[in-house]
């Protein structure tokens, strides 16, 4: 189990250079077990420098991030550890396939945790299977294949270390509509059957406002919202101003309210738009 | 009128692949047309526009520019210059250390005197917005500031056509929009023919045609507002369709009477709430 305490996590890159500049400031915040999360900002918001602290990859400036109680850029947990506990997958991590065959590529995580051959295996066919891999992919090349299989391969190499956190910064950028949805349930589904916590880094408010429970916001390198969509949607001004909108169903929403019709609940999605609709309609269900 | 481009039954095949990647293209291009081409990964998009510049050219048939033949090599260095191309990595595309030399990277090499590409220099960049930052480090900019450095340096060679190959896919919402505005700008202000190639639905709206791509072929082909009506077909080819026409889509398979076809938000929402009002009289009235 890992639960992560964020405390006063600062970030100045090229410190005491003419470069000098400060990415994240004052960030306190706790991410228990099997939440879903997704953090939300325009580019230069500070999301990714942020998740890069989580898993040891950057150190604080000043601050600290705990797992379970545990400074992990000070205890005795070894850093190694820490990044097969707490996996990240990278923008455009397809980039960063490298091996002769998928099967390999996917599999670079678990021997490097040394974990005996036969499980290495059983778990490159769970991670595929999470992925949507198909097994005839496997001993193939991973740069003959397009551009959503790559990725989902460079996903399920990490899914392969079984991290108990699961971050992913910005997993559906540049892939098609279809693309992005079979990624986000892919992702669902590794969620359900281990419990891991999920962490992505995005600023699509569509796919945040179907798949998330809790959205965190990031302007200027700090926090600024918190909380369900529901919450959070429910700032539509706020988020405009930052740079960021509201999901599509959300804005007709408000665009039927403006025009007088009276829509119950919070509406973010296009199914709960639809039934506000049927339910203002005076359908019996309602 | 003569179009600016031109396929005649295109056929193409990448060498060594068993199928087709365009199969029978025909179809022109009017001067000054903003045009988007809407398509899921592996559609043919971007070969598609990679035949506009004879970056890639016909296996089968021929695509004209202005009347030239792109597989005739006298006349690439013209073609090169009537249709300019941006392709979706701003990182890749910048080639020097200061935005204004990045600029003037193609007229230097068009052999055009300096005082000339002075003036091209400062007039793209003004039409970009970008102006200002003439002096500037191009990798310190945004994602959707480096994309318009990307267009200066194509308008500076003072095309007739340009082909952007996702320009936005890698760019956060408000990085999309200065994008997109700025080429809008372009092809209303300077007459400039736009073939945006893209799988956000939401940059089709404001085009004058939408062509849709599936498996190597021109599927729908018409006013954005003709093309997106086909919900159910769009949604086969795994592409989003305006969050308006999907709600509509949905009403009137519950039963509603709407017109299918409404783009505008405010405008949808009057139908929607007009045809509730309608309801609720004939209720009372029972």
């Amino acid at each position: 189990m890992a639960e992560i305490t964020v405390r006063n996590l600062l970030h100045t890159y090229s410190v005491g250079t003419p470069f000098e500049k400060t990415a994240i400031r004052d960030i306190d915040l706790k991410i228990g077990q099997g939440e879903n999360i997704f953090l939300l900002g325009h580019t230069g918001s500070g999301k990714s420098t942020f998740v890069q602290h989580l898993n040891a990859l950057l150190q604080p400036t000043a601050g600290e991030v705990l797992v379970d109680g545990e400074d992990i850029n000070r205890s005795k947990i070894s850093r190694r550890d820490i990044k097969h506990r707490i996996g990240l997958v990278f923008q455009y991590p397809e980039y960063q396939l490298f091996e002769e065959t998928v099967q390999a590529d996917i599999a670079f995580g678990p021997r490097n945790m040394k974990l005996p051959e036969t499980e290495v295996q059983e778990r490159v066919l769970e991670a595929a299977g999470f992925t949507g891999i198909g097994e005839e992919l496997l001993s193939r090349s991973p740069l003959e294949l397009s551009g959503g299989q790559k990725r989902r391969i460079a996903i399920a190499g990490v899914i392969a270390m079984h991290p108990e956190v699961l971050i992913l910064d910005e997993p559906t950028a540049g892939l098609d509509p279809s693309g992005s949805r079979q990624i986000m349930e892919n992702i669902r589904s590794y969620r359900e059957k281990t419990g891991a916590t999920i962490i992505v880094v995005s600023h699509d408010m569509d796919s945040a406002a179907e798949y998330g429970d809790r959205l965190i916001v990031f302007e200027r390198g700090s926090v600024s919202m918190d909380g369900s969509p529901e919450e959070v949607f429910s700032h539509p001004r706020e988020l405009t101003s930052i740079g960021l909108n509201v999901p599509k169903a959300a804005a007709l929403a408000s665009a039927l309210r403006d025009s007088g019709l009276r829509l119950n609940g919070p509406i973010y999605t296009h199914e709960q738009l639809l039934s506000a609709i049927r339910c203002a309609g005076g359908e019996p269900a309602c | 009128m003569a179009f600016i481009i031109e396929f005649e039954s295109v056929r193409f095949r990448y060498p060594e692949s068993d199928h087709d990647s365009l199969c029978d293209i025909s179809i022109g291009f009017e001067p000054g047309s903003f045009n988007a081409i809407l398509g899921h990964n592996g559609s043919g998009k971007s070969t598609l526009a990679k035949q506009m510049n004879g970056i890639l050219l016909p296996t089968e048939g021929r695509v004209l520019v202005s009347g030239m033949d792109t597989a005739n090599e006298d006349h690439l260095l013209e073609i090169r210059q009537t249709v300019g191309m941006v392709f979706q990595n701003p990182d890749n595309q910048i080639v020097s250390n200061v935005v204004e030399e990045d600029v003037a990277f193609a007229p230097e090499n068009l052999g055009i005197p300096s005082e000339e590409i002075r003036e091209r220099v400062d007039n793209a960049l003004k039409q970009v917005g970008m102006y200002e930052y003439r002096m500037h480090a191009p990798h310190l900019l945004s994602g959707g500031q480096k994309q318009r450095v990307a267009i200066a340096g194509v308008l500076a060679m003072q095309p007739k056509v340009i082909v952007l190959d996702e320009p936005t896919a890698m760019l956060d919402p408000v990085g999309r929009q200065e994008v997109i505005s700025t080429i809008h700008r372009l092809c209303r202000e300077k007459n400039i023919t736009v073939i945006l190639i893209t799988h956000h639905m939401d940059e089709c709206i404001d085009a004058d045609r939408l062509v849709v791509m599936s498996n190597g072929k021109i599927v729908l082909d018409g006013k954005p507002i003709e093309v997106f009506r086909n919900v159910e077909r769009m949604e086969q080819e795994g592409l989003d369709v305006p969050e308006t026409m999907r709600v509509l889509f949905d009403l009137n398979l519950a039963g509603e009477e709407l017109p299918p076809d409404v783009l505008q938000m405010k405008c949808c929402a009057e139908y929607i709430a007009a045809s509730l009002r309608k309801r609720e009289q004939e209720a009372w009235q029972k």
